[in-house]
Order: structure tokens, then sequence, then C-alpha cells
């Protein structure tokens, strides 16, 4: 009786952690897993359906990162390479935010993160760590961006990255969230926003970027399952200038393993969506009902 | 029962049903009215349930109040009509009112408390005022009483459900948040004027007073 007590026990306990899990934390807002495996430390929002690895690190070789969409982030500072002032909603891991303030010691970076319990974990498990040039919002996006706009606020880089694998925050998916985000940035600013691929939500979400932005680009890369909106207030410059700032920021991302140029090619000018969908709007939101469709 | 009676009885658990139905559909409608200023988080929907809640109190309260004087259909419409009234300032000046509270609350918790207050207190303190009086309209006698207002629980909590289910399940798909709204309006005025024709047509407005008057 006892002994099939403990392999009870044994069995419940490898089941919870039998993934390599080694931090499991039910926040306000979701479940947050921390796993390790293979040298590799992820960061998952949720472990239901397909395992979306949020943000993950290499242990051994934390400048290395792992997650192809996060590499493709940067893709944005293909048409702004210098920026002075980001910000970024959703702060996963905190990755992001690292390398760029490492890469841009100038740089200075507001970052909105809604859920306490992701800032913890980035810094407990993740190695992020508050510098003087990122300061950290507990806060929702749409009430820090509105702030942002009385205060008068400029950035010239908005990196959103609010959306988990299972929820979207449908606020912070509206022709009016992204006409604000819009007058935040500066004349030469940019906007990167991870999305999503394949259901209706990537038709009517690329045309509630594009009635706000008007010509984006587009980029995905084959393997990946995200797609990367970067949009400017200034339309968008040409390859050339595309490649030529790729080749300028070489040598500051090779210790990332990131070579921008393999972006170039990619970076889609033209709409492949259905352009007839009905734009996101405050009055018409309904974001995670048309992901299942 | 009497046809008359029975139209009566029908006519108050319809209109009883369709109010639960409403009070629902513009509590769901309201985390989506306020997301765009206060976020979606926890607290926002604290403050829209503690708001409706407050409100649903104080309307059983007025309401019951106000059926203790010659209670009859008509009187019973205008709480249709004036709920429909007062969602109206919710649904135009909405934005500029969640503007100004916006303005002067720095934290998004009693930012969307206020401001939740303002825009459905009334309406839906109104639309409180139905249960109660629905249950005089209803009740013929004392000892039935209990099992009148079990009935008409049923009825217009069974509307809450459906106004919920639907709101969150399909309104939010096809519709716009005012396009469901000034439907809710519209369907309150027509509650409204089918309690004025019921009242005048079959029972002469006099339904539970003439009862009286029989069995005396």
């Amino acid at each position: 009786m006892k002994l099939l007590l403990v392999v009870t026990l044994l069995l419940i306990s490898m089941a919870s952690y039998g993934d390599g899990i080694i931090h499991r934390e039910k926040s306000l807002y979701r479940n947050i897993v921390v796993s390790e495996k293979a040298g590799k430390r992820c960061l998952i929002f949720s472990v239901r359906r397909e395992q979306r690895n949020q943000t993950c690190i290499d242990i051994d070789d934390p400048d290395r990162i792992v997650f192809p969409y996060v590499r493709m982030t940067f893709a944005g500072l293909l048409v702004n390479p210098e920026p002075s002032r980001g910000l970024m909603i959703g702060m996963g891991g905190g990755t992001i935010s690292s390398v760029l303030t490492s890469v841009y010691p100038d740089l200075t970076m507001d970052l909105v993160e809604v859920d306490q319990a992701v800032v913890n974990v980035a810094t407990e498990y993740f190695g992020f760590r508050k510098t003087d040039q990122i300061n950290v919002h507990v806060a929702d996006g749409r009430v820090f961006t509105r702030r942002a706009l009385l205060r008068k606020e400029q950035y010239d880089l908005i990196i959103l990255d609010a959306f988990t694998g299972e929820y979207i925050p449908e606020h912070l998916m509206t022709v009016e969230f992204l006409g604000d985000i819009k007058s935040l940035l500066t004349p030469d600013g940019v906007v990167i926003a991870n999305t999503f691929l394949g259901s209706s939500l990537y038709d009517h979400e690329s045309v509630t970027y594009s009635t706000v932005f008007g010509p984006m680009f587009s980029l995905k890369m084959p393997g990946t399952g995200n797609r990367v909106i970067v949009a400017s207030r200034m339309g968008l410059p040409d390859n050339k200038t595309l490649m030529a700032n790729a080749m300028m920021l070489k040598p500051a991302f090779e210790r990332y393993n990131i070579d921008l140029r393999k972006y170039v090619p990619n970076m889609n000018r033209d709409p492949d969506w259905n352009t007839d969908k009905r734009p996101l709007t405050d009055q018409y939101s309904p974001a995670n009902l048309l992901r299942g469709r | 029962m009497p046809i008359e009676r029975r139209i009566t009885n029908w006519t108050v658990l319809t209109l009883a049903f369709t109010s639960g139905f409403i009070i629902m559909s513009i509590e769901l409608l309201g985390g989506r009215i306020l997301a765009p200023y206060f976020g979606s988080s926890i607290y926002v929907w604290g403050s829209i349930i503690t708001v409706f809640m407050v409100a649903l109190s104080f309307g059983y309260l007025i309401g019951g109040h106000l059926s203790l004087k010659a209670p009859r259909l008509s009187k019973y419409g205008l709480f249709f009509v004036a709920a429909a009234i007062t969602a109206v300032p919710t649904i135009v000046f909405g934005d500029a009112l969640m503007d100004w509270v916006f303005l002067r609350f720095e934290d998004p918790r009693y930012g969307s408390l206020l401001a939740a207050m303002l825009l459905f207190f009334v309406p839906t303190a109104i639309l409180g005022m139905i249960a109660p009086y629905s249950v005089r309209l209803l009740v013929e006698e004392t000892h039935h009483s209990g099992r009148v207002a079990g009935g008409l629980y049923f009825i217009s909590t069974l509307g809450s459900a459906l106004g919920t289910l639907l709101t969150s399940f399909y309104f939010v798909l096809l519709f716009e948040i005012n396009e469901i709204l000034v439907t809710m309006a519209i369907a309150l005025v027509c509650c409204f004027i089918i309690a004025l024709f019921v009242d005048g047509k079959v029972v002469d407005g006099r339904v539970i007073d003439r009862k009286v008057e029989s069995k005396g």
C-alpha cells in the first residue's frame, strides 16, 4: 500500500515535470511555464494544443536567439537603422529589448507588459535585467499608449508583441489603437508587429494595419509560423536602402548570429491577403473568434 | 384562468425575458466599450459587474416601491421606454465621457469604475425595476407569490443567459457594438408599445384592481 502511494506520487510528479518543466506559474492572465530541454530554456504561455514557445534562450550561449520570429523582429531596423527611443508592448522573455539596448548603447526603451508575473519570470529565468536604458511599465498597452499620447511622447521604434498563441488582446488590434501608435511615431519611426498566419484573422489583421499605415512590409520566412509587419509613417524605402542598412548593421548583429540581409528579399510589399475583408475597429473586434475560422 | 389574465401574464413574462436578455447583453458589451480606455483586465470586469449589481439592487428597491401604487401594464411599459432613452447618451456620448474620465483618473481601476457608473448605472437601474413590478402584475393571491416570483426569475434569468450567449458568441462577430446597442434600445421601445397595446386592448388597464373587486 505504501509502495503504491510512493509510485503514484512519483508518477504524478513525473507527469507534471516530465517535459523538463522547471517552473509553473498561474498569473492573473495566463499559465506561465518555463521548460528546459536540450540546452534550451523556453518561456511558454500555454501548454495546450500546439506548444508555442514564446521565447527561448540557449543556456550555454545566451546571446544566440533560438526563436525565428524574435530574429525577424529586427528586420524593422532595415527601415530605421538608428533608433534612439523605443516602445515595446508585450515583453515576452525580454530578449528583444536586451539585444536592442546592447546593440544601441544610446537607445532607451519603454517596455509595457500587463502581467507582473511575466516580468518576474523574465528576470528570474531569462536573465532579463532592468538597466538605465530600459524602463518596465506594468500596464495595459492601450492605457499606456493613451497616456503616452497625452504626454506627447514620440518613439522612433515601436514593437507590438502582445499576442500569445492562445489569446489576442482584442483592443490592441484595432484601427483606433494603431492610429494612436502611428501618432506616437516620429516621422522616420518604424512600427514592427509580430502577427499570426493561417486563419481568416490574417486577412482582417493585414487590412487593419494597411488601413492605418498604408503600404507596409509583410515579412515571412520559410519554415516559420509567423509574419512580421514592418510599417512607417514615411512610406517604404527601396530594396537598395534596405540592403545598405543590412550591411551597416551586420557587424553589430554578428554575435547574435543574425544576418539581416537574408530578410531583404522576403520583405514583401504587395498584399497577399484578401483586401476586401473588414478592418478591425473598437466597434468591431472579434479577433479571437476570427482566429478559429 | 380568464383569457385576459392569461394574456397579461404572457405579456409580462415575455417582456421580463427581454429585459433579462438586454441587461446581460449590455453588460457584456460594457467590457468592449471600456477596453479602449481602461484595458480588458480583470479590474475592468470588476468595475462593470459591480456597477451592474449595485444598479440592479437599487432598481429592485425602487421598482418594488413603485409597484405599490395602482400597478398597471401601461406604467410597466414606461420602464422599458425610460431605459431606452437613458441608454442613448451611452451610445452617443460614450467616447466623450470616457475621455473626460481618462483625463482625470490615472488609475485605470477607479477610471473604469467611474466610467462604468456614468455609462451604465441609470439604464441598468431602470431595467432592474422591471423585476419586482413584474411580480406585482403577476401575483393574484398572496400564497401564490413565491411560485409566481420563482417563475418570473426563471424566465428573466433564462433571458439573461441567452443574452449573454448570443452576444458573446455571435453578435460581436456579426455587428458593431453601437449597432447592437441601438437594436437593444429599439427592442425596449417595442416592449413599451406592446405593454401599451395589451393594457388598452385586453384588460382596460385595470387587471389587478378588477381582480380585487371581483373577489370582494
